[in-house]
């Protein structure tokens, strides 16, 4: 039979529940500087951001978006370690960092939902290529 | 045979994945295969492994017999005419692309009309759709009601526009819906159309008649009912298929090659250019062997308990959405959603119960927006399903209730 999931089961922690249910950030700016929506159509999760960049530093921050508790608590999370960064210092967050933050096993078949934020992030922001073909 | 006496741990026993303790409710999407099916593909490769319809000894005469011997049990299977209407594809996607391009492009033309439903999987509508692109037909989608059945009184009234086809899947894989395949058929060629049957999830889990239904084609995949991967069957009335060109073409598809020009084999081969998947086929041949020994009656009488039993038991869970028609006129897929948790993160936690589900929109897209979800969590069940299967299932939705909560 199956094995029960302890509380501190290795995926889904509590915060990352926390994030999904309470997500921090969440909404749209009026008049954001850059404003991009990226989805993931095999599973129908959708994450934007918008963002207020004033000296080259990330002033506010929102995100909106639905799906599943690993690509939302991935925007929440990243959003909370956006704020008030500067560009140059987003722009060089990479998967391993998001990955880490999440701070779970992501099997294969989830990456693409905890980096969902991650390519909205560069590809709005940047204008760089797909992640994927990095 | 009888649902009482069906024996279900016995059919377990061919299947010797279930000793990985695996609850397997993915059926639909691919089956698990039995002994007896990789034993025959083994026995090809140990023994007579050899290309077919070309050399003279006897091992490569004794494959060629294998092989073919599957195209007359596919034949009694579906009550074809002759095996000369049953031709080997790779599944069923291969099948209606090789309708859309050798029949499709042949006969329809600008301002044509294409039925399709909503309930269609990708592959019944992107060839379509790529065809009425090239031909500029247009394609009307018959709706469904709140229960996931196709509304009949909007089809017909699409058939008073006399569409040049009409094409459906007999049971939808994302919903379960067995639609009323031989009316549809019937009115469909009193229309004029010439109809296509995607028998993908119908041909694995009940009796099929291909003539009793009346239908000009009908495609199906190996995979879905025993069989391994890479082979599965088109079948075509003997008229249409004869005055079709070929798909692929190249080798073994011809009977005389000169430069100045090419005759084509007869059927059905006229439609297998290349080396063919030989084990793949020898092993569809033995799946259907397999199901006639249980019995496609029993067979769907032992889905329609689980799918009754699983209906039941999920129908207890608080915030849980069913979608779909009643047990009685669906086959063994149940597709559901649950309040406040994805299906995705479902599936990743019924997954660590070593419960396999399938999450996502089923290559069923047009019918997820219909429904107005993304994806929905999906159970199926075939001949190996177990009651305690789908507990675990319960057991699992309800611990990702508790982990959401
Ligand atoms: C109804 C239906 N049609 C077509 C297909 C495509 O089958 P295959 O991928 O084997 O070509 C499937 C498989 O998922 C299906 O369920």
């Amino acid at each position: 039979m199956s094995t029960p999931i302890s509380a501190d089961d290795q995926f889904y922690r509590e915060y990352i529940i926390d994030h999904y249910k309470n997500p921090r950030n969440f909404g749209r700016l009026e008049r954001p500087d850059i404003s991009h929506e990226e989805d993931n159509p095999l599973c129908g999760d959708v994450v934007g951001m918008d963002f207020q960049v004033k000296d080259g530093v990330i002033e506010d921050i929102r995100f909106h978006g639905r799906g599943c508790a690993i690509s939302q608590a991935s925007a929440s999370l990243l959003t909370e370690r956006l704020k008030g960064m500067t560009l140059d210092d987003a722009k060089k967050i990479n998967k391993d960092d998001v990955i880490g933050e999440l701070g779970i096993d992501i099997s294969p078949a989830r990456i693409k939902c905890a980096l969902l934020s991650l390519k909205v992030l560069k590809v709005g922001a940047y204008g760089l290529a797909d992640l994927d073909e990095e | 045979m009888s649902t009482l006496t069906y024996d279900v741990t016995a059919v377990r026993r061919d299947f010797p994945i279930f000793e990985t303790g695996i609850a397997y409710l993915d059926s639909a999407n691919t089956s698990q295969r039995p002994k007896q099916v990789t034993g025959a593909m083994l026995e090809y490769f140990e023994k007579f492994n050899s290309n077919i319809h070309r050399a003279a000894y006897r091992i490569a005469e004794e494959a060629t017999v294998r092989y073919e011997a599957t195209r007359e049990k596919v034949r009694a299977f579906i009550n074809a005419a002759s095996t000369k209407e049953i031709i080997y594809t790779r599944g069923t996607t291969e099948a209606i692309n090789l309708v859309a391009y050798a029949w499709g492009r042949k006969n329809i033309k600008k301002d044509d009309l294409i039925v399709l439903t909503i309930l269609d999987h990708h592959s019944n509508i992107v060839p379509w759709q790529i065809l009425a692109a090239e031909k500029g037909a247009h394609i009307e989608y018959v709706d469904i009601d709140d229960k996931g059945e196709l509304r009949q009184e909007q089809f017909a009234a699409l058939l008073k526009r006399g569409p040049r086809l009409v094409a459906f899947n007999l049971v939808s894989n994302a919903l379960g819906t067995i639609n009323p395949a031989r009316e549809m058929v019937a009115a469909a060629k009193k229309a004029g159309a010439t109809v296509l049957v995607d028998g993908a999830q119908s041909t694995p889990h009940q009796p099929v008649d291909v003539r009793a239904l009346g239908c000009d084609f009908y495609a199906f995949s190996g995979h879905k009912m025993l069989g391994p991967t890479g082979a599965g069957i088109l079948y075509g009335r003997r008229e249409l298929l004869e005055a079709m060109d070929p798909f692929m073409s190249g080798g073994d598809m011809i009977k005389t090659v000169r430069i100045e020009g090419t005759t084509y084999h007869e059927l059905p081969w006229k439609f297998e250019a290349g080396t063919q998947a030989i084990a793949e086929v020898i092993g569809l041949g033995a799946a259907v062997d397999y199901l006639n020994g249980l019995g496609m009656d029993a067979v769907r009488a032992h889905e329609l308990d689980i799918t009754e039993y699983a209906y039941e038991v999920l129908s207890e869970i608080d915030g849980l959405t069913l979608y779909g028609p009643p047990p009685s006129r669906r086959a063994g897929v149940i597709s559901f959603a649950i309040d406040g948790i994805h299906p995705h993160d479902l599936a990743t936690i019924a997954d660590r119960d070593q419960v396999c589900l399938r999450a996502g929109h089923h290559c069923a897209m047009p019918l997820m927006t219909r429904l107005g979800v993304p994806a929905t969590a999906r159970a199926s069940f075939y001949v190996y399903t177990q009651k305690e299967e789908v507990d675990r299932l319960a057991a699992s939705i309800k611990e990702a209730q508790r982990i959401f909560a």
